[in-house]
């Protein structure tokens, strides 16, 4: 008796635990883990352990973002706003130098990255904030969203840090089209946009100019600053349509890859696993990324249909610009690739976003009238 | 009319939702169209490039030939030793790694003097040498260390050495370091292939003309690099072929007692088997250490060199050129011979000069030597004599004479930048001068070139050249020092000359008049006290060089400077009916040829004829001075 009654709690805990996790979002979550945990594996074995923890700890806060109910993030939006702005002022007058930019806060027990915080912070606020404006939003409206946008992300760019920069301005754009700014105010700005790239070139540091340089004509510095793409692109090619087996690729094992745990993890994978690998990563992202989309489609709020397709929107962005630069067609910025890439942070940012996802999917009936 | 309308605004979401997906998609198709380019387009091209950076060719240096003698006595070798390299590409400011170094390893001024020398002359990211020959001590103790130097290691390599020292070098040449000029010599060939990984070159002697025998073929290694360039594996090997052996015709024991032989004197000696051309010992003495230019020669030993007043680096052999003197009367008189300018037996009368336009010609002995003909003329070296003959002769018809006995021109030895000395002719002193009056050829001047003066200067080895050719019945062997080259792969023997160059068809009878006077000089003459009781026939000449213009004054040894004393010289060949040997000898400011010269030959005469071996170093004979004045 008493073992039968102990099975049946262990079942309802189970199920109270799984409850909130959505089972298709999980498993292509899952399938991309066990491609990070094969990659780590190859490129960077005595990581592989540390990796391991780092997922454990993004499912575990994967887990809890997806128990919170939108309503309650959407309470939350502000305050962890304001924080991230706060900090990001305060990285700007008394973070550390590290390789030359200032990204980190020195809060005496740990190191913080502010702007990491942005990249679900932003979504969260301006989904906060079209949803206050439910009635119909006005152009001014818009303009205010875009100042709450453009703010942090200047305050990024100066660090400097252009990977993050980019990521927060595309994942607070996401809300702003998603929330329907009109396409003729989108075109005019991408004319704007276009007409003012001579001017931020001049705004550009150098090493970032020398990125967009490299990329254009990655030949010219083969020693230098073009190095990175030039080895990551001999990877990928001499990858091939199979690809030259988990642990064969010559560039990865012979170290000619940089950073090839982190940013440039795509390499490796593809050199090992060819075209054919590539296939299936772009059908794993596409798939997650579809399945975001139709979360979107059927939530119950303003706040959480935008929300949820701006946080897929953020997965699409890590994956085609870490994608595109490794493989020579975006200049080289500090994107990891989503999931995949060896690193604590980005990881628990991309879940928490999942778990946000799930908490959306989860609550879509509830609120609906 | 703005109302709100849940539906349409969801439908406008979704209509968004479904722009995005569409523009990711699109995205993704970019992404994917990239990927098929790199990795199915253009796969090959990465491919290559894959591979071209992680397989490195590495050199593997071949063991050079090794040069030994007739009989297989090794003059030089090779022998391995750990040095301790640096990379200066790598290390930064060398000063300062060699001064970390130091704290470790023994490092002398000296060896960082030819670094700093290397530094200056090195290809770009070459690994240079701070010290060579490492004990296995100092081999451990920088293993140990190695951590704190990157870009300096050990390496295990093989040197060039001559176990004889200073021993025949000025024969053997040196190796040393590649610079740009031997670049461009392997260029030329198109040897850069093979030259890779080669850091030694013959700089001199056999080893520069040797060069591409000795060097052998280079082997490959493939090994696979990491992008710091660490060798991880080893992926395929082609072994490097050695260099060709040299098998010399001289003779090591031979040359060493010709060497001892001249004692603390300036000199040379060439010696010649006329049978084939083949040098049985070459000589020009003060020599040099060759071991000291293998790793670059340090600049206190270069400047001893380059200084000394002995002038050690100087092939004299080659490249010193001399008045022959008397012994140049044996070839005036065959070549009155052959042109029909003598008879033997037709003497002349020698008042002890020789009156040319009221300048009286004198000869060295007051009064002359009576009625001389022409083996008394040999035997006795009567100056007036060869003054008549010369002015009988004239100079164009000596000239083109000597010139067949290759006086005036390169013998043609396998060593390089041999002088070609002056045979002075009627054009040649057209050449020579600039002004129209210096031009013109005096016959005055044809005088002294009988008795072996004047403009004529020959090379020790056209003097040796040359006898070896009146020892062979006027057939002419090119001089040269290597007998074969062994292939070391297959043990095939390249034989060298076995074939005469040309033959000046003397007549017996005429050279027999020459031989039976040289075999009266060694025994009556100005040679026979050098050759008293020697147990062999021998053929020479005794001969004294002017260094010094006496204006009329009589000549005292005595009574000048060393350095402007006369050159004393030798010719000589032995056994004389059947020559196996055939040589010259001479000594810088040895006096007269009989005094200093001629008993050097003597030992070496006496060693190779009869296996005598000398217990000093030869005499000099101040008395013959006196006996017989030339």
């Amino acid at each position: 008796m008493n073992h039968g009654i102990g099975l049946a709690k262990l079942r309802s805990f189970v199920q109270r635990l799984v409850a909130p996790i959505d089972g298709p979002l999980m498993l292509i979550a899952g399938l991309l883990l066990l491609l990070a945990v094969g990659m780590m594996g190859s490129a960077s074995p005595e990581r592989l352990n540390t990796q391991l923890i780092n997922v454990a700890v993004a499912l575990v806060v994967m887990r809890i973002a997806a128990q919170v109910p939108p309503q309650r993030l959407m309470h939350l939006a502000v305050p962890i706003y304001l924080a991230g702005l706060l900090l990001l002022i305060a990285v700007a007058l008394f973070g550390d130098v590290s390789k030359g930019a200032r990204r980190w806060l020195n809060l005496g027990f740990m190191r913080a990255q502010p702007s990491e915080l942005m990249k679900i912070a932003m979504p969260l606020l301006l989904a906060w904030y079209f949803q206050q404006r439910e009635a119909m939003p006005r152009l001014r409206d818009y303009a205010i969203a875009a100042f709450l946008l453009l703010l942090p992300v200047a305050l990024i760019a100066r660090q400097p840090d252009l990977g993050t920069a980019v990521l927060v301005l595309a994942a607070g754009f996401y809300v702003i089209f998603f929330a329907g700014l009109s396409w003729k105010i989108m075109i005019g700005m991408a004319v704007a946009a276009a007409a003012a790239a001579p001017l931020a070139w001049t705004q550009l540091h150098d090493y970032q100019r020398n990125r967009i340089i490299t990329l254009l004509d990655p030949e010219k510095d083969p020693l230098g600053k073009g190095f990175h793409i030039i080895q990551s692109t001999i990877a990928i090619g001499s990858g091939g349509i199979f690809g030259k087996g988990w642990r064969e690729g010559t560039q990865a094992q012979l170290e000619f890859i940089p950073e090839r745990h982190t940013d440039f993890i795509f390499a490796v994978f593809s050199e090992e696993f060819g075209l054919l690998g590539n296939l299936l990563l772009l059908t794993l992202y596409a798939l997650l990324i579809g399945r975001g989309l139709m979360i979107a489609a059927n939530a119950a709020t303003l706040f959480s249909r935008l929300l949820a397709g701006a946080v897929t929107m953020i997965f699409f962005t890590y994956a085609f610009v870490n994608m595109g630069m490794v493989s020579g067609i975006l200049p080289v910025v500090g994107v990891p690739l989503p999931l995949i890439s060896y690193g604590g942070t980005a990881l628990v940012t991309l879940f928490i976003g999942i778990g946000i996802l799930m908490s959306i999917h989860g609550n879509r009936m509830l609120v609906q009238k | 009319m703005e109302f709100k309308n849940p539906q349409q605004e969801l439908e406008r979401f979704r209509t968004r939702l479904v722009v995005a997906g569409g523009f990711v998609l699109l995205c993704f198709t970019l992404l994917f169209a990239r990927f098929v380019w790199l990795q199915v387009v253009q796969h090959d091209y990465y491919q290559t490039r894959a591979e071209d950076n992680r397989i490195s060719l590495v050199p593997i240096v071949p063991n050079r030939g090794l040069i030994v003698d007739r009989n297989g006595v090794v003059l030089a070798r090779n022998y391995p030793a750990y040095t301790l390299e640096i990379v200066p590409s790598r290390t930064g400011k060398p000063e300062q790694v060699i001064d970390e170094l130091a704290e470790i390893i023994d490092i002398q001024p000296k060896d960082r003097k030819r670094f700093r020398q290397l530094l200056e002359e090195s290809r770009n990211f070459e690994s240079l040498p701070i010290r060579t020959r490492l004990t296995d001590e100092e081999v451990a103790k920088f293993i140990a260390h190695r951590y704190r130097f990157p870009g300096v290691d050990i390496k295990a390599r093989l040197f060039r050495q001559y176990p004889g020292g200073a021993f025949a070098s000025h024969l053997l040449g040196y190796i040393g370091r590649v610079n740009d000029k031997d670049l461009e010599k392997i260029e030329a060939r198109e040897f850069e292939a093979n030259y890779r990984g080669t850091e030694h070159f013959g700089k001199t002697g056999l080893e520069q003309r040797y060069e591409f025998d000795l060097h052998g073929e280079t082997g490959f290694e493939q090994v696979e690099v990491d992008a710091g360039g660490r060798a991880v594996r080893t992926l395929a090997r082609t072994a490097p072929v050695p260099g060709n052996n040299l098998t010399l015709t001289v003779d090591a024991e031979l040359q060493r007692i010709a060497e001892q032989a001249f004692g603390s004197r300036r000199g040379a000696l060439v010696a010649i088997d006329p049978a084939s051309g083949g040098i049985l010992a070459l000589v020009a003495v003060p020599n040099y250490d060759p071991n000291l230019f293998v790793d670059g020669i340090d600049t206190q030993n270069w400047k001893e060199l380059n200084e000394s007043p002995d002038k050690p680096m100087v092939n004299r052999a080659l490249n010193g050129a001399y008045p022959p003197g008397s012994t140049f009367k044996p070839f005036m008189a065959l070549g009155a011979l052959t042109l029909g300018k003598r008879r033997p037996e037709q003497a002349i009368s020698d008042p002890g000069f020789f009156n040319f336009g009221g300048h009286h010609f004198r000869d060295d002995k007051k009064g002359g030597h009576g009625m001389v003909d022409m083996y008394k003329s040999i035997v006795h070296s009567c100056d007036t004599y060869y003054y008549m003959l010369a002015n009988d002769m004239g100079i164009d018809n000596i000239a083109a004479f000597m010139a067949g006995l290759g006086f005036g021109s390169r013998t043609g030895i396998d060593i390089d930048g041999e002088s070609e000395g002056v045979l002075p002719s009627q054009e040649w002193k057209r050449k020579r001068f600039k002004k129209p009056e210096q031009q013109k050829w005096y016959a005055g001047e044809t005088i002294s070139i009988g008795i072996g003066q004047g403009y004529n200067a020959y090379t020790p080895i056209q003097l040796a050249h040359a006898t070896a050719i009146v020892a062979n019945n006027g057939v002419v062997f090119r001089p040269h020092l290597v007998k074969h080259i062994t292939d070391t792969r297959t043990g095939n023997k390249t034989l060298i000359e076995p074939q005469p160059v040309r033959d000046l068809g003397l007549k017996p009878e005429h050279v027999e008049v020459i031989r039976n006077a040289m075999v009266g000089v060694n025994k009556e003459g100005t040679g026979a006290r050098a050759f008293a009781g020697a147990e062999y026939v021998s053929a020479g000449k005794t001969g004294t060089a002017q260094v010094y213009s006496l204006k009329g004054a009589e000549y005292k040894a005595g009574s000048v400077k060393h350095e402007l004393r006369d050159h004393a010289l030798f010719i000589a060949f032995a056994p004389a009916e059947q020559p196996r040997i055939a040589l010259a000898v001479l000594v810088e400011n040895g006096g007269f040829g009989a005094q200093a010269a001629a008993p050097i030959a003597r030992q070496v005469l006496d060693y190779y004829l009869l296996g005598k071996r000398p217990q000093a170093p030869a005499p000099v004979d101040e008395a013959a001075v006196e006996e017989d004045a030339e």
